[in-house]
């Protein structure tokens, strides 16, 4: 259904840990992995082996540099559908192809009745939609619905396929309408950010923010200096006497 | 945005048709004596045309045209649906019109009657289409109050062109000669107010929001996330340098404004020519058009298009 | 335990292990109708625990690429053209059965055998020293010998994967020079945990990407300079004696005596008693055996030895080195372009977070001389360095540097430092010997031990009478007495010049080496087609080479042995070769055929057994001639028995299983393994997990193990002997003395003390012609060079830019995606470059092995990897800058003959477009059409059965 549901309890989503991702692209191969065999899939390539490759991908890592000299960092920033609340891009659907789940708020595309007018894509600020040439409809994250309702799989494994690869526990999965959930939990503690929030999409997925870096930056930073032991004026014999008498 | 020639041609191709539909609608009672039923025909035949056409080209931009009939569904809150639904609605009316007008002849009220339904059905199909783009919070060049009457207005004066160059085919002085020009005029001032509000906007969307990391400090893409451009790339990432914009919005000026006014300024005072020129000035007009609206797209930048190119919108 | 979901025709799970790179993470392929559904990480692998990378979670595609060789192939056209005619496995075995027979009874130096990254070692070297050829290594030597040589020497283990951090207790850790490594996983894993913890990292790297990204504190280091940042971070140590005084006396030779009688035979050596025990000097002043538990020795002192002669203590010497203002942290912050405050601060960090910890495990442990311990007490700091390090010219001494550093803190597996991995820690250096000497090279005849091992002295090179080196690689010469694991990278040169002889035919193994594993490729490639002028012949007659794809090293050969896909094999991740163990626990591992073979090709180590059976190797046939393990590779895995009840793999070992690490084989090993997850593991005893050098219960259980030879204590060589050993040579003494063009190189990077030189290319040509480092790092989502056939990885890196420093590019005037010229002393590349912040502004660098030969791996020709990928080893020199005799030495380390890929020094410039690219190679026959689409798994949603 095109129109947006009243937002129910429960808002599946995921929250990605910025100061910890490397930027290995883990997430987004094995995204790409699991759903183009699955429910949401194939997700098409095109010339593959030729000049300009492409394909259609739920899941994309940015890199980005941020501020200058020893203040700047790196940071590594996947980005993929953050089940918005206020998902414009389901409600610009003219099929009811894209929408939002009321039980759990998770944004789908039923491929079955999509026309490919594209216009969704238009409509999400994140980029987070993909066209399948091939198939002719849109394609995008899933939340890996077709694992994290699987009764067939063991319980700690019913998690989103770029959750359970990421080689630094970089992302979490859980319900982020709970506020005693983990997820929830990480984003008062960590601050999590919403993207773009004057865009007034109001995303379920957050980012945690990469911690502060450089010299002052843990509780190492206060450790003591350390202060010679060689007794003025007495050089290496010096020193060696205190290391013998020590 | 990627300036997708299909959606162009279905933009401006059924702004003509239901350009001259609202007129058609207004004008219709001010005519004097019974309408002339070949100028009905040849006009409601070209704006037919130019609808259907658009209508079908409109169609090529889809993935899956066969399931097109799906668009209509969910009028309850997308604009393309409703835009779908009216559509429909107004090419119906149109077919009473052509039914009542040059086929039936049937009587003055009731064509000025089905004219009417059909004007203003057609008026809010073109308002619907400009909401699809209206709507769209992350293009700034499109969601801001000038983009409807930007449609509307250009779809007036095209109409307007376009009904004059039925009424010289067709040997038939419908429209006052002064409306077209007017409505050319004031498409004109109306897009130059869209220029100038858009030009001027300063987004609140930065990288700094789209990646939350903009309280750290400026923030540079480094690398991106394929080496290969993918679809949100080539759909929203479509570029177009200020100098080659500033080019181009001067052609569709002169072409989609400055053109048809001279011409139908020169027929009338070489009345030899008058004929000629409103032949044509509709269809130089638009050619312009048809730049203005490849700008319309060209112009627009998305800001998911930040996460590749930090200066993107 | 993964137990097997019970085999169905529709769907079913097959656990093997990952090969889409060397950090041999365990899988599971869910398979569907047979065909491959998705492949995930298999949560009860000990090495990545559930997780999988982007190449791994790639892996369907490379077992798919159209690059996949389908059959023999017998060259037609000149080398390096890449036409080819299929030929039969007969033919082919035929051809090299018969030309390596006629090597094998004339000359069997004739043949060299090398091979990349493959994890098949305890086979090759094994099959090596079978055939009688001391022509055998694999990448180590162009790879990171010196970390392997360098721990090796020092402490018995290394960096590398033979150890890994404490994880779970460490504090602070110091990270150099690693972009990726090859436990990628497992150390991305680590870094989490650290994370959590809320442990300090600092990376110290030129460059700010991947890890250096999420540190806590990025360092960017100039390139080469490593060795005196941590010579300065000793020095500031030693100078607060924030030093582990207890370790270094008990642990190490710190306190042993030296004898310092300049001139003498002995000078530098190690004072010993008639027995050879190493002595000390105590308090009292009175000399003594060392570790003698009634007395307690002194780091500092001058010893009077029995003899009359002078000795001190080694501590003294190194203190004696360190203190010296050449390493103050002002005078090095100029060459590292790291401030003195930032090294006074980390110096601090490090000695506080090493002995103000509270960390003391409540495990009470005994060690080597029978001391009881209640607890284990923690130095939480712990360490780790890559390629960043030993990938210059003077890695070995940096590495060195950094576990002197280590063995200062007492981190040395200690809690909360860097652990051991079993079979790790073996003795230091591990007494394993390279054979190979002239005498030990008879026809027909297999050598008398590996070709590969450890020297400790002139005594073990592998050298003739004149000097002249033995091997074709020059490994164990005077030109690199510790090349511990050859030096790859010079065999075609090598075998080119015919230096120090000519062979017959090259035989490699999964090594690019017309194209990114080779340094110099313009000369690499004109030498490998290269004829006599004399003659006509080329100037190497033959080259086999076997690889599963259409590399670019392919068009290069005479005769192609096309390998399976790791998916298609059995292959055996062995205790003998490079471990997957872990620091609780040790394991090795097995991968199985998931899906059948659809191509004429064959696992290459089932070919290598039938070769070896064929030409009758002693240990490849029975007495009677036959094949001894006709079932080929598995049955070699289960059945070859290295030393009595000692074979490839230590799981399920003994008829019934009964055994573990030793005992007879098991016919039904393999498939114990299969129902285990292809992987066995078992855990070291809990008070065994610490001070595994010196630790009682550890030395008996990995004696047990066959780890070990005997349950002696590792002790740590703060002061190298060995090394002394060739210095003494060089000077003149003992009966095998360097030719002279070496001694003074042997004299001076020999130093049994660790120290800093500056790397030699940037040593020979002065900064002023070439004033930029230029590195490159490993893309944690590509392989090398084998990624690119991959359509899903080509998609994410199909080409590379050239990372210049904002700065510097802006006062050059380059912009983002202008072209530039890079030039080297020995070429020039053209790049597109991009800017960025977090680099060394002397450096630029790129993501290796991206750039590919134009027609290789079955891309189209236009491929961006081809037009606009770049690879910096056009650049880089095999040679360094001749000497004033026109001498010239390897770019590579003077101790283990490391290639020194990162000491490369260029000059850039800004040019209007790149150079043309060289010429495409053609297309071996056979390889399948190129789709021009992919929907890769669309069918198994259609089917609508759940995966
Ligand atoms: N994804 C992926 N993983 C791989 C591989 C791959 O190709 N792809 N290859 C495997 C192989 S064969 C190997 S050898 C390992 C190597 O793994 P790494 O050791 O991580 O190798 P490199 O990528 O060469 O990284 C070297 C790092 O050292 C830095 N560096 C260069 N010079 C200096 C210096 O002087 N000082 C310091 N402090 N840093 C320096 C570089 O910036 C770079 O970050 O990776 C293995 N793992
Ligand atoms: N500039 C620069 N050059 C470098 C380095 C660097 O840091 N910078 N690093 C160096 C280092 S450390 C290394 S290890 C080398 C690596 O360089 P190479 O060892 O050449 O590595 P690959 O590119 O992986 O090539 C190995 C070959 O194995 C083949 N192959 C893949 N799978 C299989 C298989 O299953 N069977 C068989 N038979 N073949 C297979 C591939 O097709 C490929 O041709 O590069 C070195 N070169
Ligand atoms: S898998 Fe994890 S660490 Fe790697 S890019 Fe994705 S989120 Fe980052
Ligand atoms: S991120 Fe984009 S696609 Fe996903 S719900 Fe929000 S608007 Fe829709
Ligand atoms: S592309 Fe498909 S899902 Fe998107 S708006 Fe159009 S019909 Fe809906
Ligand atoms: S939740 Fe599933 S579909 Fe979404 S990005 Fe992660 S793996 Fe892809
Ligand atoms: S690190 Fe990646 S590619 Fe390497 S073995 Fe593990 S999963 Fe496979
Ligand atoms: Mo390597």
């Amino acid at each position: 259904m095109t129109t947006l549901p009243t937002p129910g309890a429960v808002r599946l989503g995921l929250v990605i840990d910025l100061d910890i991702c490397v930027g290995c692209h883990a997430c987004a191969v094995n995204c790409k992995e699991w759903n183009t065999g699955g429910n949401a899939g194939p997700l098409s390539d095109y010339q593959p082996y030729e000049a300009q490759p492409d394909g259609v991908w739920f899941n994309r890592v940015h890199s980005y540099e941020v501020g200058d000299g020893p203040a700047g960092q790196t940071v590594h920033f996947p980005r993929s559908c953050l089940h918005c609340d206020n998902a414009e891009c389901v409600t610009v659907c003219p099929t009811g192809a894209s929408l939002k789940r009321a039980e759990d708020g998770i944004v789908l595309i039923n491929e079955d009745v999509c026309i490919g007018c594209k216009l969704c894509s238009w409509a999400c600020p994140y980029g987070a939609r993909e066209f399948d040439e091939d198939v002719g409809v849109m394609r995008k994250c899933t939340l890996c619905v077709d694992r994290i309702y699987d009764e067939a799989r063991p319980e700690a494994e019913r998690v989103p396929a770029c959750v359970s690869t990421c080689p630094a526990s970089a992302r979490h999965f859980g319900d982020l309408g709970d506020p005693a959930s983990d997820v929830s939990r990480m984003v008062a503690d960590r601050e999590g950010m919403a993207l773009m929030p004057e865009l007034g999409y109001r995303p379920t997925n957050r980012y945690l923010p990469p911690r502060a870096k450089g010299s002052g930056c843990s509780a190492h930073a206060k450790s003591p200096a350390l202060e010679p032991v060689m007794p003025e004026g007495t050089g290496f014999l010096g020193w060696l006497d205190r290391l013998l008498s020590a | 945005m990627h300036p997708a020639l299909s959606v162009i041609l279905f933009t401006v191709a059924s702004g003509i048709g239901y350009g001259m539909l609202m007129l058609l609608a207004l004008f219709l009672p001010l005519a004097a004596g019974p309408a002339d039923r070949l100028f009905g025909a040849v006009s409601l035949g070209l704006a037919l045309a130019c609808i259907g056409g658009g209508l079908l080209s409109s169609t090529a931009h889809l993935g899956r045209p066969e399931r097109a009939w799906r668009a209509f569904t969910q009028w309850r809150s997308s604009w393309l649906s409703r835009e779908g639904v009216l559509a429909v609605l107004s090419l119906v009316a149109i077919a009473l019109l052509t039914l009542a007008w040059p086929i039936l002849a049937a009587p003055v009220e009731c064509i000025e009657m089905t004219a009417a339904i059909a004007g203003l059905l057609s008026a809010a199909t073109v308002a619907a289409t400009a909401m699809i783009y209206r709507s769209l919070k992350p293009i700034a060049r499109w969601h801001n109050r000038w983009t409807v009457p930007c449609y509307l207005t250009i779809a007036l004066a095209s109409g307007g062109l376009w009904l004059d160059w039925a009424g010289a085919a067709t040997g038939v002085d419908f429209l006052p000669r002064a409306v077209a020009p007017i409505l050319v005029l004031l498409a004109a001032v109306v897009k130059a107010l869209y220029w100038r509000h858009t030009d001027g906007l300063k987004s609140a969307t930065t990288i700094g929001t789209a990646t939350g990391l903009g309280a750290l400090g400026q923030v540079r893409p480094l690398d991106p996330p394929h080496t290969a451009a993918n679809y949100i790339m080539k759909e929203m990432g479509f570029r177009i340098a200020r100098k080659h914009a500033a080019k181009l919005r001067r052609i569709a000026g002169g072409l989609g404004v400055l053109a048809p006014l001279l011409l139908v300024i020169a027929g009338g005072m070489v009345p030899a020519l008058d004929r000629s020129a409103v032949l044509l000035a509709a269809p130089v007009a638009t050619i312009g058009v048809l730049v203005e609206r490849w700008l319309f797209f060209a112009e627009a930048q998305h800001v998911a298009m930040l996460y590749y190119k930090a200066d993107a919108v | 335990m993964t137990a097997e979901t019970e085999p169905t025709e529709e769907a079913r799970t097959v656990t093997t292990t990952c090969y889409m790179c060397a950090c041999r993470c365990g899988i599971r392929v869910h398979l569907q109708g047979g065909q491959i559904r998705y492949i995930d990480g298999n949560p009860d692998h000990p090495v990545n625990k559930g997780v999988l990378c982007a190449k791994g979670s790639a892996g369907v595609m490379q077992h798919l690429s159209p690059a996949r060789l389908t059959a023999p192939l017998k060259r037609v056209g000149p080398r390096g053209s890449g036409e080819f005619v299929t030929i039969s496995w007969d033919e082919a075995l035929e051809t090299v059965t018969e030309r390596l027979r006629h090597i094998r009874a004339t000359d069997p130096r004739r043949l060299a055998l090398y091979t990349g990254r493959d994890q098949s070692q305890a086979l090759t070297g094994w099959w090596a020293s079978q055939f009688g050829t001391p022509n055998y290594a694999a990448h180590g030597g162009f790879c990171s010998v010196n970390m392997a040589a360098a721990g090796l020497y020092t402490f018995g283990g290394s960096f590398w994967e033979f150890g890994e951090p404490d994880w779970e207790h460490s504090n602070y850790f110091l990270l150099f020079g690693v972009a990726e490594d090859h436990g990628s996983n497992p150390l991305k894993i680590g870094l989490s945990r650290l994370k959590a913890r809320g442990a300090k990292i600092v990376s110290i790297n030129p460059i700010r990407t991947g890890y250096s990204a999420i540190a806590d504190e990025w360092l960017g280091i100039r390139p080469g300079t490593d060795g005196l940042l941590v010579a300065s971070l000793i020095r500031e140590l030693l100078r607060a004696q924030a030093i582990d005084k207890d370790a270094l006396t008990q642990t190490s030779n710190a306190a042993w005596l030296v004898i310092d009688a300049p001139g003498a035979a002995d000078d530098g050596l190690i004072a010993r008693d008639e027995a050879g025990h190493p002595l000390t000097l105590d308090a009292a002043g009175k000399v003594g055996r060392a570790f003698d538990p009634d007395r307690t020795p002194v780091l500092g002192g001058t010893a009077t030895l029995a003899d009359g002669r002078r000795a001190v203590p080694s501590f003294q010497l190194m203190a004696a080195r360190f203190l010296d203002d050449r390493y103050d942290p002002e005078t090095v912050s100029a060459e590292t372009g790291i401030e003195a405050a930032t090294i006074r601060r980390i110096a601090a960090e490090l000695a506080a977070a090493a002995f103000s910890s509270q960390l003391e495990l409540p495990i009470p442990w005994t060690d080597w001389r029978g001391v009881r311990h209640e607890t284990m007490i923690g130095r939480p700091v712990s360490m780790h360095a890559m390629r960043g390090v030993s990938a210059h010219s003077n890695g070995f001494h940096t590495c060195r540097l950094i576990h002197l550093l280590q063995m200062l803190l007492g981190t040395i597996d200690a809690p909360g430092g860097f652990r051991y991995k079993p079979p790790y820690p073996k003795p230091a250096p591990p007494m394993v010997k390279p054979a190979g000497k002239p005498a030990g090279v008879v026809p027909n005849w297999p050598l008398t031990g590996p070709p590969l091992g450890f020297p400790t002295g002139p005594e073990d090179l592998l050298v003739e009478k004149d000097g002249t080196p033995c091997r074709l690689d020059k490994a164990y010469s005077w030109e690199a007495p510790l090349a511990a694991h050859g030096l790859m990278h010079l065999v075609i040169r090598n075998a080119w010049a015919g230096d120090p002889y000519p062979i017959d035919t090259l035989f490699m193994f999964m090594a690019n080496m017309s194209w990114n594993s080779s340094m110099a490729l313009g000369e690499t490639m004109r030498m490998l087609t290269d004829k006599d002028d004399a003659t006509g012949e080329h100037r190497i007659p033959f080259i086999v080479y076997s690889d599963a794809y259409a590399s670019e090293m392919v068009a290069y050969a005479d005769l192609v042995l096309p390998d399976t896909t790791y998916l298609e094999r059995h292959d055996c991740i062995s205790l003998l070769d490079r471990p997957i163990s872990d620091a609780d626990g040790a394991a090795d591992s097995i991968r199985r055929p998931v899906v059948p073979v659809e191509r004429d090709v064959r696992p290459f180590q089932d070919v290598l057994i039938e070769i070896g059976a064929r030409i009758g190797l002693p240990g490849l046939v029975r007495e009677d001639g036959s094949p001894r393990y006709p079932g080929l590779y598995p049955d070699y895995i289960v059945n070859h028995e290295r030393a009595p009840g000692q074979g490839l793999l230590a799981g399920w070992r003994g008829r019934d299983a009964e055994c573990e690490a030793l005992g007879p084989p098991n016919p039904n090993q393999l498939e114990a393994y299969m129902a285990n997850g292809c992987f066995w593991r078992t855990e070291i005893p809990s008070e065994a997990r610490y001070f595994k050098h010196v630790n009682q219960a550890y030395l008996d259980w990995a004696t047990g193990m066959g780890f070990i030879a005997r349950p002696e204590p590792v002790i740590h060589q703060l002061y190298t002997e060995s090394l002394q050993r060739f210095r003494l040579a060089a000077s003149g003494h003992g009966p095998i003395q360097p030719p002279d063009a070496h001694r003074q190189r042997i004299e001076t990077y020999f130093d049994p003390l660790p120290f800093w030189y500056p790397p030699f290319e940037a040593a020979a040509l002065g900064s002023l012609e070439f004033p930029l480092h230029a590195l490159t790092q490993r893309p944690m989502a590509m392989y090398h060079s084998w990624g690119s056939q991959n359509a899903w990885l080509r998609q994410i890196h199909g080409e590379n830019r050239l990372y210049v420093s904002r700065a510097r590019a802006e006062a050059q005037g380059i912009a983002d995606d202008d072209w530039v010229r890079l030039t080297s002393h020995h070429g020039t590349i053209t790049a597109q470059v991009r800017l960025m912040e977090g680099v060394n502004p002397d450096t630029v660098w790129t993501w290796n092995a991206i750039g590919k030969r134009s027609g290789a791996w079955n891309l189209a020709p236009d491929a961006a990897e081809a037009t606009r990928g770049f690879l910096m080893n056009h650049l880089i020199s095999d040679l360094l800058p001749p000497k004033a005799g026109g001498y010239r030495y390897a770019n590579a380390d003077p101790v283990t003959g490391q290639a020194a890929w990162y000491d490369l020094k260029v000059r850039m410039e800004k040019v209007a477009a790149p150079d043309a690219m060289l010429p495409a190679l053609g297309l071996p026959p056979g390889l399948a059409q190129r789709p021009g689409k992919l929907g890769y798994g669309g069918w198994f949603a259609k089917k609508k059965v759940p995966a």
